[in-house]
C-alpha cells in the first residue's frame, strides 16, 4: 500500500516538474525564435555586406540585370510613404482618441465609434490594396491631371493615403487609453478654476499625455514601415529615386514582395535580404522604444 | 457675460464639434470599402463559386474552392501550432513576473510582434522552404504561427495577471499539483480573455498575405497536401487583383467578400464572447 502511494506521488511530482520545465522551455523558445530571425537575416545578407558595403545604402540605381544594387530609392520610398501616411493620419487618430477618451467615454455613440475603429484595424491589408487599386487610384489620377503631374494614379501619394487609413486605429486606441488615465482630480481642479473644456484639454490633458501620444505615433510608424501588401499594390513598383509625391516608387517591403522569388543570383537575393534586415531592425527598434515609453507612462 | 468669456466658451464648443467631425470621418473609408466589396462581390457568390476551382482566363465561371480550403487548412494548422505554445508561454510570463528569463522572453515577444510580416516570410523561406526544396502549405502555417504567437501570449499574460492569487493558492492548499492548478483552475478562469486573444490572432493571420508569398506560394488547383504549395484567399486576391484580366478581378472580388465576412465575423464573435463569458473578480 505504502509503495503504491509513493510511486503515485513520485509520478505526480515528475509531471509537475516536467510541466514547469515545459513552461520554461516555451519562454526560451520565444527568445530562440527572435534571435534566429535576426541571425538568419544577418547570415544571408553577408554576400551583400561583403561586395556592396556602404555603397548599398547610398546607391541610387537598382538594376539587377547589370548586377547593380543601390537601396536608396527604397529607403527613401519607405520613409516618404510612411511619414506622409503618419502626417495624414495624425489629426484623425488624435481626434478619435480625444473624442473617446474625453468627450464621449460612455454611451452607444462611443461604442459605435470604438467598434468601427476596431473593424478598420481588422480589414485585411490585401483588401485595402485591392480597394485602393480600383477606387483610390482613379481619384488620385484625376487629381494629378488637375495639378498637371504625370497621371500615373499609382504612386507615393496613393500608398500613403491607404496606409494612413490602415494605421489610424493604432494611435487612436492607445491615445484613448492614455487620455482616460489622466487623473480626474487634475481635470476637476482646472474646471473649478473656471477653465473651459478646450482649455482643460489643451493645458491639462495634452501635457499629461504628450509622451504617450508620441509612443502611439511610433507604433503607428512601425506598422506603416512594415506594411507590405496594400503598398505593393498601389505604389507603382518603380525602382527609381522618387522626385515628387505623385511619382511611382517602391518601398523596402514592396520590392522584397515583388522580386524575392525572382532573385536568381546570390548577390541579388542577398541584397533583398539586407533590405529585410534593415526593415526588421528599424521596425523592432521603433516598436520597443514605443513600448518602453508606454510602460514608463503607465507606471507613473 | 463678458466678451472674453463668450469667446472662450465658443472656442471650446467649436473645438468639440471639430473633434467629433474628424473622429467620425474614419467611418467613410470603412463603409466605402465594405460597400464596394459588397457591391462587386455579392453577385459572384454562389454555391458554384465556393465549390469550384478557378477556370483558365477566357472561360466563364470558376470559383475559389482551392483558396477557401487552403486558407482554412493553413490557418487551422497555424493555430494548432501557436495556441498551445502561446498559452503556456503566457502562463509562464504571468507566473514569473520578475524573473530574468521572463524579462528577456517578453522582449523577444515584443521583437516578434514588431517584425514585419514580409520579413517572417523571408526567414521561413530559409528555415523550411529552401531545405525541403519546395514551397509548402506547412511552411506557410509556421510563418503564420509565428505571427500568432505574440498576440496569444500577450492576451494570455494580460488576462492571467488580473486573476487574484487566492485562486491559485486555494488550489495548491487543496493539494492539487501545480500543473493541475494551472490547467484546471487558472486557465479556465481566464478562458474568455485567452479565447478572445486566440480569435483575434486567427482573424489577423487569416488576412495575411505577405508571409505566404514565399512559403505557401499559391496553387491554381485544389490540394490538401500540406507539403505542397497551396492557395489561400489573400494570396488569390493579391495575384488576381494585380492581373490584367477582368474574369480574375471578378474572382478576386468574390474572394474579398468571403475573406472580409470571415474576418469581421471573427471580430464580432470575439466581442460577444468576451462580453458574455467575462468573469469578474
Amino acid at each position: 500500500m505504502d509503495v503504491v502511494k509513493k510511486v503515485f506521488s513520485y509520478r505526480k511530482i515528475r509531471t509537475e516538474t516536467a510541466f514547469k520545465r515545459f513552461l520554461v522551455f516555451t519562454a526560451i523558445a520565444m527568445m530562440v525564435i527572435a534571435i534566429a530571425i535576426f541571425l538568419t537575416l544577418v547570415i544571408h545578407s553577408i554576400p551583400s555586406f561583403q561586395s556592396l558595403g556602404t555603397r548599398y545604402f547610398f546607391g541610387t540605381t537598382w538594376d539587377p540585370v547589370s548586377n547593380v544594387y543601390g537601396a536608396l530609392p527604397f529607403l527613401l520610398g519607405t520613409l516618404i510613404t510612411s511619414f506622409l501616411a503618419l502626417l495624414i493620419s495624425i489629426p484623425f487618430s488624435y481626434a478619435i482618441a480625444i473624442y473617446l477618451g474625453e468627450y464621449q467615454t460612455k454611451g452607444w455613440l462611443s461604442e459605435l465609434l470604438k467598434n468601427i475603429v476596431e473593424l478598420v484595424a481588422a480589414v485585411p491589408s490585401v483588401i485595402y490594396g485591392f480597394w485602393a487599386l480600383v477606387v483610390l487610384v482613379p481619384m488620385v489620377r484625376s487629381l494629378e491631371v488637375k495639378v498637371g503631374a504625370a497621371p500615373y494614379g499609382v504612386g507615393i501619394l496613393t500608398a500613403s493615403l491607404v496606409l494612413a487609413i490602415m494605421i489610424i486605429p493604432y494611435a487612436a486606441s492607445l491615445g484613448r487609453e492614455l487620455i482616460r488615465l489622466v487623473p480626474s482630480d487634475l481635470k476637476e481642479g482646472a474646471y473649478s478654476l473656471g477653465a473651459t473644456r478646450f482649455e482643460v484639454l489643451r493645458h491639462v490633458i495634452l501635457p499629461q499625455t504628450k509622451s504617450g501620444l508620441f509612443a502611439g505615433l511610433l507604433l503607428s510608424l512601425g506598422r506603416a514601415l512594415g506594411e507590405t501588401m496594400a503598398v505593393t499594390m498601389v505604389i507603382g513598383n518603380t525602382s527609381i529615386l522618387p522626385d515628387s509625391i505623385f511619382s511611382p516608387a517602391n518601398t523596402m517591403a514592396s520590392v522584397i514582395a515583388n522580386e524575392f522569388t525572382e532573385a536568381d543570383r546570390t548577390l541579388y537575393l542577398s541584397a533583398l535580404i539586407e533590405l529585410g534586415l534593415v526593415l526588421f531592425i528599424v521596425t523592432v527598434v521603433i516598436n520597443i522604444i514605443g513600448k518602453l515609453i508606454i510602460k514608463r507612462f503607465s507606471n507613473e | 457675460m463678458n466678451k472674453r468669456l463668450q469667446l472662450r466658451l465658443a472656442t471650446s464648443k467649436v473645438f468639440e464639434y471639430f473633434i467629433m467631425l474628424l473622429a467620425f470621418l474614419i467611418t467613410i473609408p470603412l463603409f466605402a470599402i465594405i460597400y464596394y466589396v459588397l457591391k462587386t462581390g455579392l453577385s459572384k457568390l454562389s454555391w458554384h463559386f465556393i465549390t469550384n476551382i478557378p477556370k483558365p482566363v477566357g472561360e466563364i465561371g470558376g470559383g475559389i474552392a482551392n483558396a477557401l480550403a487552403g486558407s482554412l487548412l493553413i490557418v487551422l494548422v497555424a493555430a494548432v501550432i501557436a495556441v498551445p505554445i502561446g498559452i503556456l508561454c503566457g502562463v509562464y510570463l504571468s507566473e514569473n513576473r520578475n524573473s530574468k528569463l521572463a524579462y528577456w522572453s517578453r522582449l523577444a515577444v515584443d521583437v516578434m510582434q514588431g517584425t514585419p510580416s514580409i520579413v517572417i516570410g523571408i526567414v521561413i523561406y530559409f528555415w523550411i522552404v529552401k531545405p525541403s526544396g519546395s514551397f509548402s502549405a506547412i511552411s506557410g502555417s509556421i510563418a503564420l504561427a509565428i505571427m500568432m504567437l505574440p498576440i496569444v501570449i500577450r492576451s494570455t499574460e494580460e488576462t492571467l495577471k488580473l486573476l487574484p492569487s487566492s485562486l491559485k493558492e486555494a488550489g495548491l492548499a487543496l493539494g492539487l499539483p501545480y500543473h493541475k492548478v494551472i490547467l484546471r483552475v487558472i486557465i479556465p478562469c481566464g478562458i474568455s480573455g485567452i479565447l478572445s486573444g486566440v480569435m483575434l490572432a486567427v482573424a489577423r493571420i487569416a488576412g495575411e498575405t505577405a508571409p505566404l508569398l514565399f512559403t505557401a506560394f499559391g496553387n491554381p488547383y485544389l490540394t490538401t497536401n500540406v507539403l505542397k504549395p497551396m492557395q489561400s484567399l489573400p494570396l488569390l486576391i493579391f495575384n488576381y487583383a494585380t492581373s490584367p484580366y477582368d474574369e480574375w478581378h471578378d474572382l478576386a472580388w468574390g474572394a474579398s467578400l468571403i475573406l472580409l465576412i470571415w474576418v469581421l465575423l471573427l471580430n464580432i464573435t470575439t466581442k460577444l464572447i468576451t462580453r458574455k463569458w467575462k468573469v469578474q473578480f
